[in-house]
């Protein structure tokens, strides 16, 4: 049983980081780890400075032919 | 001849290396004898390459299973892997394994972050792999499978991921460098300044193309129309839930858009029966003004709101099919009934695009086996999220192969049908006429036997109206793949499903590309107009937003337009101007690894990239003279423009114009395409003659020798080098006490 739920949260990890769900809770761990008490951001806030990053480059993620 | 000396930063030994703490025990036995089972484990591989090939050598004349095409490739790619991508990694580049990656050093958790190995391959893969290794192997089939099938896979395995994974090496050296500057830094400005105007112009010709591919797959179309068009509410949909509703839910939103966009596809098939059925029937002319429009409000929405949503839905349909597409072709090991050589391979006349065998299957089928345009994704997003050096093998040379395999399937979907169909979806109106009794006769003659009934019976199956002039290669490829996935499920009632959920596989990616692709462009014009006027450079300042995009929009919707109202067949023309410039691209990529491999003391290396870049430029060099200085009115651009001036001249229409108007037409495309020929081949000219200037420089005076390579510093991460671990890996790991993806070996605490 324990077998199948490490599968299962494996697939879930990949499926969060290739989706790029888990970018958000990276970016936490990132602030927290200089300084637990950091100021973040929403994950509202977040995801729209994530997309318009992308705005304002868009070779970041350039899809090829 | 005397090595240049190289610079402290990429030839001396790291300073601490062996006293690091990640390097102590776990450092790696060079790669030397193979031990008994992996020798006897390789021998077998290569036997069941051996006998692929032997099996697609020997075979003449007689119907063989794809199973053989199959074994061919894959034992060539674990081979090539194993061994010749291994080499390159440890003797040539040296990749270093306790040097620390930009995403480790310049980790922000946002951009730069260290990514799980497999997670990367797998973005690394999706930013490669679209609809080009499904369009160029099936307009190639025209000359039989087997040219096809060997330029796709000796090109990889020498070329293509040879380039990727070399660019994706010296980029990750640079903090992520982009191709453009890196061929400024290390090339010097004239070579930059080429390669820049390169990559615009190839940009424009790709959209071009792409945008023609899905314009003729739906024209007459009103399933196709219907089921695409839906996409764009899907993704507006998704875009709000993503902003608005539930910020960040990927997973969540993507499952409802992929079940909308099945919906879609059924419902086009409603559709289609129905009385809008007329509303969504559309001419190519009116399709062409749709997608211009599009582009154009695409590529000024805000990307939430089209663009991000949609590249989800067309990332997890690609990789979910491409899946489909493995296990289907395995299951249903269907038989080619193509010839493995067609006549056209040598005669040089084919009605897909014409040309002989060498130089044009190698510019035809780019993506694949070598694509310049690769070389744009390893130098920009990728290293900035590799975690060790040692991945480049895994990511930029594993990644090339699994498109390469996409391209072997797009092989075996156009070589699976009858060849009698295959040559009337793809030869132009003007060649083949526009009934099914014309079609009949026309690809009869070219030797291909099919009845009209035959044909008419093909479009039926898939509920299109015809299936004649269907260039491209959506079309062609999407009824081989019918054909594969209906004999696995739902058997012939559901052919016209299938067919349509591989228009809309490829029109969705296309269609994202031309947005993305747009954009690209738009910033490069806007960077180069903020030289002379300060505000474009400014990228929220709307004015110059909505030039620039107007610009791009309307240089890839003139050739567009051109491409349908070609007398002498848009795609016959183009394409190979498109090959051409994405071969172009591939040579500057190589250009600048090879002249890094020079400036770096790897001379004697130096092969590794130069002799692809050799085949490259012969290639593309031959192409363009021949598109250029041909006799032969079907290959010669200006031997087209002079034969039909002529005929301007003394008043005659020649076929396939039908009028004096299309006789017009024809000079003035010709008279482009010609131009544009030339332009790439002075492109290419200037990029080598640069190159070639810095790497004689470097060897005859070491000492000049300026790299822009990042200085060394400790790499405090344990991961794994391929997707799984080594035994001395394992152990590694579990010491430093990480899991498989590796991390950061933690500080002990003082």
């Amino acid at each position: 049983m324990s077998g199948v739920r490490a599968a299962l949260a494996r697939a879930r990890f990949y499926v969060r980081e290739f989706s790029g769900e888990a970018a958000y809770d990276r970016y936490v761990a990132h602030a927290r780890s200089h300084d637990p008490d950091a100021e973040v951001m929403t994950r509202r806030a977040f995801e729209r400075a994530r997309t318009d990053a992308r705005e304002a480059d868009p070779r970041e993620g350039f899809r090829c032919c | 001849m005397a090595e240049p000396e190289a610079t402290q930063t990429d030839r001396a030994p790291n300073p601490r290396g062996a006293a690091s703490p990640g390097d102590g025990p776990g450092s790696l036995p060079p790669a030397g004898r193979l031990s008994p089972r992996s020798l006897a484990i390789w021998a077998a591989v290569a036997l069941v390459g051996a006998v692929g090939w032997g099996v697609l050598a020997l075979s003449r004349g007689e119907e063989i299973s794809a199973a053989w095409l199959l074994a061919a490739a894959l034992g060539s790619y674990a081979i090539g892997y194993r061994f010749y991508a291994r080499f390159i990694a440890d003797r040539v580049l040296k990749v270093d394994r306790t040097r620390a990656t930009p995403a480790e050093r310049l980790d922000n958790g946002v951009d730069f972050h260290p990514t799980d190995r497999r997670v990367l391959f797998g973005h690394h893969f999706a930013a490669v792999a679209g609809a080009g290794p499904l369009v160029g192997p099936v307009l190639a089939a025209q000359m039989g499978y087997l040219p096809s099938t060997i330029w796709i896979v000796a090109g990889v395995i020498f070329a293509g991921a040879v380039q990727d994974m070399v660019t994706l090496f010296f980029s990750t050296r640079r903090d992520g460098r982009s191709l453009g500057q890196m061929a400024r830094d290390e090339i010097g400005p004239v070579g930059g300044a080429a390669a820049l105007l390169a990559v615009f112009a190839i940009m424009i010709i790709l959209l071009a193309v792409l945008a023609l591919v899905i314009v003729n797959a739906l024209a007459h179309s009103p399933w196709g129309v219907f089921s695409i068009g839906m996409t764009i509410p899907i993704a507006l949909f998704m875009g709000v839930y993503l902003r608005v509703l539930r910020p960040g839910r990927v997973t969540e939103v993507s499952v409802i858009g992929v079940a909308l966009l099945l919906l879609a596809i059924v419902a086009g098939g409603w559709v289609a029966e129905s009385s809008w059925a007329e509303f969504f029937t559309l001419e190519k002319e009116t399709l062409v003004i749709w997608m211009i429009a599009y582009g154009f409000i695409a590529s000024v929405l805000p990307v939430w709101l089209l663009l991000a949503p949609r590249d989800y839905l067309s990332t997890f349909m690609k990789v979910g099919t491409i899946a489909l597409m493995a296990v289907g072709v395995v299951i249903a090991m269907p038989t080619l009934k193509m010839p493995a050589v067609t006549d056209f391979a040598t005669r040089g006349d084919g009605p897909v695009f014409a040309g002989s065998m060498f130089p044009f299957v190698f510019i035809t089928i780019a993506c694949g086996a070598l694509s310049g345009f690769h070389s744009l994704v390893a130098s920009g997003t990728t290293p900035k999220m590799i975690q060790k050096e040692t991945q480049v093998r895994v990511i930029g040379y594993g990644a090339m192969l699994t498109e390469s395999f996409v391209a072997i399937m797009a092989v075996i979907a156009a070589c699976i049908i009858e060849p009698g169909l295959f040559f009337a979806v793809n030869s132009p109106a003007g060649v083949i006429g526009t009934t099914v009794q014309t079609a009949s006769e026309a690809v009869t003659h070219f030797g291909f036997a099919i009845t009209p009934d035959a044909l008419a019976q093909a479009a039926k199956d898939v509920e299109e109206a015809s299936l004649l002039s269907r260039t491209g290669g959506a079309p062609t490829f999407a009824l081989g793949m019918s054909e594969i996935f209906s004999s696995v499920i739902g058997g012939s009632g559901m052919k016209a499903f299938w067919y349509h959920f591989a228009i809309m596989f490829e029109a969705l990616f296309i269609l994202t590309t031309v947005d993305a692709g747009t954009r690209v462009g738009r910033f490069m014009l806007q960077d180069t107009l903020g030289n002379v006027h300060k505000s474009f450079k400014d990228v929220s300042w709307k004015p110059g937003v909505w030039l620039a995009s107007a610009v791009v929009v309307g240089g890839w919707g003139y050739f567009l337009w051109v491409g349908v109202k070609d007398p002498l067949g848009g795609i016959n023309q183009l394409f190979p101007l498109f090959g051409i410039a994405n071969q172009l691209l591939a040579a500057v990529a190589l250009a600048v690894c090879t002249t890094l491999l020079v400036k770096s003391g790897r001379l004697k290396w130096a092969w590794i990239t130069g002799v692809p870049l050799a085949w490259d430029v012969a290639v593309t060099l031959t192409a363009s003279y021949q598109k250029v200085f041909s006799d032969d009115v079907k290959v010669g651009f200006f031997a087209q423009r002079d034969k039909y001036r002529t005929g301007i001249d003394a008043g005659k229409v020649l076929p396939p114009a039908k009028n004096m108007d299309e006789m017009h037409t024809v000079v003035t495309n010709a008279t482009v395409d010609g131009v544009l020929s030339v332009l790439f081949a002075v492109l290419i000219l200037i990029v080598l003659a640069d190159a070639a200037r810095t790497c004689l420089k470097a060897v005859a005076d070491p000492g000049s020798v300026r790299l822009s390579e990042v200085p060394w510093t400790e790499s405090k991460i344990v991961a794994p080098a391929g997707l799984l671990a080594s035994a001395e890996e394992k152990a590694e790991l579990a010491a430093a006490g990480l899991d498989s993806g590796g991390g950061r070996v933690k500080e002990p605490v003082a």
